[in-house]
């Protein structure tokens, strides 16, 4: 599949923002006032520019608010009208904690819930799809989801927490490595049932329908980079979970405290991003559209 | 809306001949200029001239060599493929806005291209290939059963079925009604094992694939019977052919 930036930074950033606003809708850390004004902002910012940064991959996008209509049956009606109603609702609570000093539990909670399912049916717009064996098993929606919860626990602060979230996020990572390399496979669909022939022989693309490239090349049989794609988990990996654990222990040493405690926890919330970004990119494009078969490809 | 009704009063769709079709594209070539004449938005096409020509079309066909495991010889299979009108479209589901639906009188699947935002996640969803996001519309292009045609009392009768199928000079296209059991296109499927393409998709594809009849040997050294017929009657021109080819020999570089 071809990794279209726009949507890439989309899951990335708003992945973490909902992170973020799902521990402080829990309470988990209770800022008010200016404190709150800020903690809110970042976590607005992340999650509503990931939205927007979305919205540059549709081909018009000033039709956008239709999008909303078709709940019952499409994920990315339902990702839509969640993504709204959490921002909704953490909107208000974020109110109560900037300029009332109050933290309005039940709201916060609600609020912290449809943040975790706006993630739920951003994964699900991928899993949905068997035309993509690679996305289409629970393992898509675990990585999202464990994602989404350890980068908002790192951003957070929540340094004992995220550690070990952010390990269930690597093994959640790496299972979705491990089952997507061998989906298209164990699938059953090949050549032979693209074209119904494979009864009668071994199948061979012989000549394209085309001899220019088109868009479903452009789309679904993107292999640019696929032959980097082992160096590059091991960087994903490296920035999106292991950079930021032993920056983590870091700022659990006595010696180091104050601004140095700050610049690391920083450090490690941008390693993570990057990475992030990293393995994001890599669950596009080294996935497998089954129409890349009719091509005689993968 | 984007949920698919639960049946549809007829099942209008194609059966497409594996056995007859010779590859010629003239289905392709008919198909894109009466969609881009006709039906919505016209299918771009982007440096036509260029280096990298690249354009909408909503029927391709392709080319596979099948070759047999007992080393009986290859067959060279043309393979149309536009749209199958599936009964349970994965395309139509995943729509946000509804612009993709599929009707309950005839079953065929069409996309409002005043709703659709160019999301692409039909083209996602479907299996085949067989939508493409025009590059300067913006919007989603499908077969649409070519149901500006089929209907149109504005044509002549004989005209009324989908381009492709009219202008295919194999009859490698069929054009019918899939819910009746006594139409040309069931009768064709029930006779020669028309088949669904990737089953395993749970598309339930309208569209029937006829599948090739096998070769049953090798045929490359086959001599016609009327070929001794065909042998050259003189192999030195005589008459004025004679004349000719003598003068021509003696001109300037025609002993080449
Ligand atoms: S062939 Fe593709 S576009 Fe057509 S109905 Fe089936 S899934 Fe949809
Ligand atoms: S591209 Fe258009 S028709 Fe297709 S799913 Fe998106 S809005 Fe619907
Ligand atoms: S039915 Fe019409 S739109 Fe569909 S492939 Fe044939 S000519 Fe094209």
């Amino acid at each position: 599949m071809h990794p279209a930036p726009s949507v890439i930074l989309f899951s990335t950033l708003s992945g973490l923002g909902f992170g973020l606003l799902a521990f402080l809708g829990l309470g988990v850390l209770q800022p008010t006032g200016m404190g709150a004004f800020i903690w809110f902002f970042i976590a607005y910012a992340l999650a509503v520019g990931g939205l927007i940064s979305s919205t540059f991959h549709l081909g018009r996008p000033e039709r956008a608010l239709k999008a909303f209509k078709q709940w019952r049956s499409s994920w990315l009606s339902r990702e839509g009208i969640c993504a709204v109603v959490a921002l909704l609702v953490m909107g208000l609570y974020a109110i109560g904690a900037i300029f009332l000093g109050t933290h309005w539990t039940v709201l916060g909670v609600v609020g912290a819930v449809l943040s975790v399912l706006t993630v739920f049916t951003t994964a699900m717009i991928y899993t949905q799809f068997k035309t993509v064996p690679r996305w289409h098993n629970i393992t898509t929606p675990a990585m999202f989801l464990s994602i989404c919860i350890a980068g908002g626990a790192l951003l957070a602060g929540q340094v004992t927490l995220a550690i070990p979230l952010l390990i269930l996020a690597a093994l959640a990572q790496l299972a979705h490595w491990v089952v997507g390399d061998k989906a298209l496979e164990a699938s059953g669909t090949d050549m032979g049932t693209a074209t119904g022939l494979g009864d009668r022989g071994t199948v061979r693309a012989f000549e394209p329908p085309h001899t220019g490239t088109n868009y479903l090349l452009k789309e679904f049989v993107y292999v640019i980079g696929r032959k980097h794609a082992a160096k590059l988990r091991i960087v994903a990996m490296g920035l999106m979970v292991v950079a930021p654990i032993v920056l983590l222990a870091l700022t659990q040493l006595a010696s180091v405290s104050g601004t140095a405690d700050h610049v690391l926890a920083a450090l490690a919330v941008i390693s993570h991003l990057v990475g992030v970004f990293a393995a994001r990119w890599l669950f596009f494009a080294q996935a497998e559209h089954v129409v890349g078969l009719y091509y005689g490809k993968r | 809306m984007t949920t698919l009704p639960t049946s549809t009063d007829r099942k209008l769709g194609l059966v497409i001949d594996l056995d007859t079709c010779v590859g010629c594209h003239a289905c392709v070539i008919s198909c894109k200029g009466w969609n881009t004449e006709n039906y919505g938005a016209p299918l771009a096409d982007t440096d036509a001239y260029g280096a990298n020509p690249s354009g909408t079309f909503l029927n391709r066909v392709h080319s596979y060599e099948v070759q047999p495991a007992n080393d009986a010889p290859a067959q060279l299979i043309h393979f149309p493929k536009s749209c199958l009108h599936c009964e349970d479209a994965p395309c139509v589901t995943v729509c946000p806005t509804g612009a993709s639906y599929k009707r309950v009188e005839d079953g065929i699947v069409l996309v409002n291209e005043a709703d659709c935002i160019g999301c692409g996640l039909c083209a996602w969803a479907c299996p085949y290939g067989a939508r493409e996001m025009d590059a300067v519309e913006k919007v989603m292009k499908k077969c649409t059963l070519c149901v500006d045609r089929i209907y149109n009392e504005n044509l002549p009768e004989e005209d009324r079925e989908p381009a492709c199928v009219r202008t295919c000079p194999a009859g490698a296209r069929h054009f019918g009604d899939f819910a009746d059991p006594d139409s040309n296109v069931s009768k064709l499927t029930a006779e020669r094992g028309g088949m669904d393409l990737m089953p395993e998709m749970g598309t339930k594809p309208v569209n029937k694939y006829l599948p090739p009849r096998p070769k049953d040997r090798d045929r490359s050294e086959d001599v016609d019977i009327l070929a001794p017929f065909l042998e050259p009657v003189a192999a030195e021109p005589t008459g004025f052919l004679g004349w000719l080819d003598k003068a021509l020999t003696t001109m300037p570089g025609g002993k080449s």
